[in-house]
């Protein structure tokens, strides 16, 4: 039986804080990890399927145009071409296949082919060697080479901002630029595939396996049920797995050209061209406030851009509408069409970097009206959603901003480039950390064993997050088993399909479709020993009600299976749903080279329930580390002449290496949303990474004086402006 | 990567004409799969009895084979030398320090990234193709000593320290000799892949350090994160004072050059003088006089007159007393 939710309403019944087992929330090790570690989880290159053939993409060496001729490739099983190979990867959740047809090029670097062997090594020689003929287009590569695209429905305008600039106390009208970024995962994407005869099997590194299956299905123009997709273990996604990409598509071709299993995995330099990358973003912020602080106007003008071909664009300005009041309000979003590789979801699109610039701007108000950064934030938070006037689901920025001053010392902040130890100026800064939630549809299977032990089934993926030990706990708690008696299986489209992983809504949306199947069990066992579910109370493989106490195998007759099915429904709309934080940090700034040392970072975060609190402070601290890469290392540097990606590998990509890592603390505010299921739930994935590159930032300003608005804030833009 | 015979030598003698060299690997392996080097032949020479550090009159002799790690360890190396170790443990990462060795760190090759792209043309990897570097993107490029032909810069850190203790390198081979570090490496001129003095031939069989010189040592390496990047400037410094003056100064400097780079002007002009910021800007505007930059490696220039005044203020103790 299925218990299905929408979610239409609110949840005040706080059922998982009157469970008898007392595992959720509980600081649990993954329950992964011991394969991880002994390299026993097996990822999508690491299967090992007899007579497997290895493929490689072969890419475009010009930026646009067409494939005229490509030669023979000695040594390799075949050349495959294609119309069905995609030109860049599906974005998250779509249900179709992205671009495809491999003779025309969009951007350079681009899958043209796939050469196999029985060799990778084999198979990258000659791609790397094959001759390509091409006719060359002359297209633009740059945002500021052409007139951009202003969609009408991402345009926004309430009363007057020009006016309120005019007459504001005091004002910020400045230009941000953030540079293209990539995610960079662990793991490049790699795929295996299998047919067997009209059916076809595919393992790869993907987060979102029930669009995915769609996406596939559609690309290879067979019917759904045909494809299964298998992904149990993902070496990391930050969005760049969110839709199928070339290889995954190319092992699936070849495979069943040449009736045998092919893998295709992308070496370091082709993720960099092939994945999603978030566009570079030009951003004006305007900010109007009378002489107490009190914000009178707000405007977000962001540039973005992606090809001509793809719907996607960076959501810089998400948070915008509803982290402050203010009665003048503008919104600008537009799009440049260029032909640099596609631009997709990264970590946190939006917020990371538009809350980040946004709130880089509120210290610059602050500082110009003499206010405290905190204080000018406290004094600006809106009571419902301005201009809407919708209510807030849960709301606790005022709270993490107050906890978070308190926590860090924020007291002991002194004027600018005041602290002085040795050649190093010391500064502080903080941000607030806001980010937009939302559920996904999303299903599960729940089976309770007779032997007191349970399976939990959801082609959920774990990317790294701790998807596994999260649905156990819950699966736990709701059964009254011990954690170690339900075993988790994620990542297979056999089973019921689930959100995915992404947008920072797995955890929630699919740990509310196992709360929900766990609740058709309960209500199964409370028939079976005669009392309402209500009443029921599991605990150590236990079932009790009033005076009757019995285990669970004297109640279970082999196994009761329950599936949940959960919807986002009307509070998604009747309300403003989003997770609300601070974040704090004090650097240390090279008088001599402008180079910038993190020594401590603080995040204060609310983000509703609270389901494993060492998984959940993980994300954190890699959204954290995330904000310092925003804030000081990462940038995909584009060739101006042709697009091209120039940094290609971690070497020269810089993501922070564990000395740019101060320590870093976590604190979770106690909150329970009612509006967003009876997990009283929400995202926490990204939360940590929007606004953190902001409160480095200011603590730079506070440090040494400069103002770095062409991030990121290297030695370069640093010493810029310091004194000679 | 192209197919490759692969010889173990087990002595000096036993090396097959013509085939390129491999020790830790840990540049020439990349290069490989990329095919931007693809020798026919390699001779594996890290079975050779060239892996130890041992005195060498009043100075030291450094195996070829000896590792990055290890030297940096080395009791003699941090007692006497330390500028070497400091430029040593500034490099790459541990596990790639594990591996370097003495010999190979000296071959690094560039990491221009049009040399690494096959896509690009370059002088270094396909003499007379041209530069795509020159108009891209050159954030890490020359700005000294640079020509039409490449802009590129030698990357490493253990050499720029090696330079500024006037070390040697030992060849084996054919023609043994002693080549000094100062030519070992080469100027980019209108032969770009000409980047070292070696002969076909030739093998790298130590390098000797002079006896120490005492001194303050200094290794300052200014890069875009905290570790495991390449410089974006670097200066070894090793300064004697003999009482209130600077008794005598050796520079040079990583991470501007394709090769690393010193200025016996810079060092005349400190040496005898007593520190002040004046001096410094002087010594940062001679070393800087022939500096050009190429578009976004523009900042290169100041930062390295910074970075060259503040290891100098702390090398003579002005830091210090400040």
């Amino acid at each position: 039986m299925t218990r299905h939710l929408r979610v239409d309403g609110p949840n005040h019944d706080d059922r998982l804080d009157h469970m008898a087992q007392g595992v959720i929330g509980q600081p649990l090790n993954r329950l992964e990890g011991p394969l991880k570690v002994a390299g026993r989880a097996t990822y999508a290159a690491e299967a090992r399927p007899r007579n497997l053939a290895y493929g490689v993409l072969v890419q475009a060496a010009i930026p646009a145009g067409k494939v005229l001729e490509i030669g023979d490739a000695p040594g390799a099983l075949a050349v495959i071409r294609d119309k069905r190979m995609v030109r860049f990867a599906a974005q998250g959740m779509a249900r179709k296949a992205p671009k495809s047809g491999p003779d025309g090029i969009d951007y350079m670097g681009q899958a043209i082919a796939l050469v196999v062997a029985d060799t990778f090594e084999a198979a990258r020689h000659a791609a790397q060697n094959l001759s390509v003929r091409y006719a060359r287009e002359d297209v633009p590569v740059n945002p500021e080479d052409v007139t951009p695209e202003l969609p009408p429905k991402k345009q926004s305008k309430t009363g007057d901002l020009d006016k309120a600039m005019q007459e504001a106390a005091f004002s910020v009208d400045q230009v941000w630029h953030t540079p293209s970024q990539m995610a960079a995962a662990m793991e490049p994407h790699a795929a295996i595939a299998e047919w067997d005869g009209d059916r076809v099997t595919i393992r790869a590194g993907l987060q979102m396996l029930s669009s995915n299956k769609e996406q596939m299905a559609d690309a290879l123009g067979i019917r759904p049920d045909k494809l299964r997709l298998l992904a149990p273990y993902v070496g990391g996604g930050f969005g760049s797995k969110l839709g199928i990409n070339a290889e995954s598509v190319a092992a699936a071709i070849a495979a069943q050209k040449l009736g045998r299993p092919v893998q295709v995995s992308m070496t370091r330099q082709q993720v960099f061209d092939l994945a999603h990358r978030r566009s570079e973003t030009r951003q004006r912020i305007r900010l109007a406030c009378d002489a107490d602080g009190t914000l009178t106007g707000l405007g977000h003008e962001a540039l973005v851009s992606n090809l001509p071909d793809d719907g996607f664009s960076e959501p810089v300005t998400q948070a915008t509408p509803f982290t402050y009041q203010a009665a003048h309000r503008q919104v600008v979003h537009a799009i440049a069409r260029i032909h640099r590789s596609c631009a997709g979801s990264v970590r946190a699109p939006g917020e990371a970097v538009g809350v980040t610039v946004f709130e880089c701007a509120m210290d610059e108000l602050a500082e110009a009206a003499g206010i405290d950064p905190v204080d000018l934030r406290l004094r600006n938070i809106p009571e419902a959603e301005p201009v809407t006037g919708r209510p807030f689901s849960s709301h606790k920025l005022t709270e993490a901003l107050q906890e978070g001053a308190k926590l860090f010392g924020w007291s002991d902040r002194r004027p600018a480039k005041e602290r002085l130890e040795g050649e190093w100026y010391i500064g502080i800064g903080m941000a607030s950390a806001v980010r937009v939630n939302q559920l996904v549809e999303s299903r599960a299977r729940v089976t309770l064993v007779q032997d007191g032990s349970a399976i939990v089934e959801t082609d959920m993926t774990d990317i790294g997050t701790g998807t596994y030990t999260i649905l156990g706990q819950l699966a736990a708690e709701m059964l009254g088993l011990p954690a170690d008696r339900v075993e988790v299986k994620l990542g297979d489209t056999q089973f019921p399909p689930a959100a995915g992983s992404g947008g920072s809504f797995g955890a929630a949306s699919s740990g509310n479709s196992v709360f929900l199947a766990c609740e058709e069990i309960r209500r199964q066992i409370a028939k079976a020993i005669g009392c309402d579910e209500g009443d029921l109370t599991l605990q150590d493989g236990m079932a009790r009600a009033g005076n009757v106490s019995k285990s669970l195998s004297e109640v279970v007759e082999g196994t009761i299976t329950g599936e949940g099915h959960l919807e986002p429904g009307k509070t998604e709309k009747s309300h403003r749903q989003a997770t609300w934080g601070s974040h704090w940090a004090e650097v240390a700034v090279n008088r001599w080279t402008g180079e910038v040392r993190v020594r401590r970072m603080m995040g204060v975060f609310a983000c509703g329930r609270v389901l494993n609190e060492k998984t959940a402070r993980s994300q954190c601290l890699g959204g954290m580390t995330f904000g310092i890469g925003i804030a000081l290392t990462e940038a995909m540097e584009h060739d101006r002449r042709d697009g091209h990606a120039v940094s290609r590998d971690l070497a020269e990509y810089h993501i922070p290496c564990h000395a740019d890592v101060p320590p870093l603390e976590v604190h979770f505010l106690q909150e329970r949303d009612a509006y967003v299921g009876p997990l009283q739930a929400k995202g926490l994935g990204e939360l940590g990474i929007c606004g953190a590159g902001a409160a480095v930032l200011n603590a730079i300003y506070n440090a040494c004086g400069v103002r770095v608005r062409e991030l990121p804030a290297t030695p370069d833009k640093i010493i810029a402006g310091l004194d000679p | 990567m192209r197919d490759f015979s692969f010889h173990r030598a087990t002595s000096l003698d036993d090396l097959p004409a013509g085939a390129t060299i491999i020790a830790g690997g840990t540049n020439l392996l990349d290069l490989m799969k990329h095919e931007v080097m693809a020798p026919g032949s390699l001779v594996d020479i890290t079975r050779l009895d060239l892996d130890r550090v041992e005195a060498e009159g009043q100075g030291l002799r450094i195996g070829a084979l000896v590792r990055n790690s290890d030297l940096a360890a080395h009791p003699a190396v941090r007692r006497d030398y330390p500028v070497l170790s400091r430029a040593l443990l500034a490099g790459a990462s541990g596990q790639l320090r594990n591996m370097a060795t003495t010999g190979g760190n000296l071959m690094q090759r560039t990491r221009c990234p049009y040399f690494y792209d096959r896509r690009m043309a370059c002088n270094k990897r396909d003499p007379g193709a041209g530069c795509s570097a020159i108009g891209g993107v050159t954030r890490n490029h020359a700005i000294l000593g640079a020509s039409p032909h490449c802009i590129a810069t030698y990357p490493g850190d253990m050499a720029v320290a090696l330079r500024a203790l006037d070390a040697e390198v030992e060849i084996g081979g054919p023609s043994p000799r002693r080549i000094p570090l100062a030519d070992f490496h080469k100027l980019p001129g209108d032969t770009p892949h000409v980047e070292t003095a070696l002969q076909p031939g030739d093998i790298i069989t130590a390098v000797i350090l002079p006896a120490p010189v005492g001194g303050q040592h200094r290794y300052r390496k200014v890069r875009d994160r905290a570790s495991y990047a390449f410089a974006l400037v670097s200066v070894a410094a090793v300064i004697g004072m003999d009482g209130s003056r600077i008794g005598h100064a050796a520079l040079a400097f990583g991470g501007v050059a394709h090769k690393p780079w010193r200025d016996p002007e810079v060092e005349r002009l400190l040496t005898g003088q007593e520190p002040s910021d004046a001096l410094f800007a002087e010594a940062a505007d001679i070393l800087l006089r022939p500096a050009q930059a190429h578009g976004e490696n523009q900042f290169k220039i100041p930062l390295l007159r910074r970075t060259l005044i503040a290891t100098l203020r702390d090398a003579t103790g002005m830091e210090a007393k400040a």
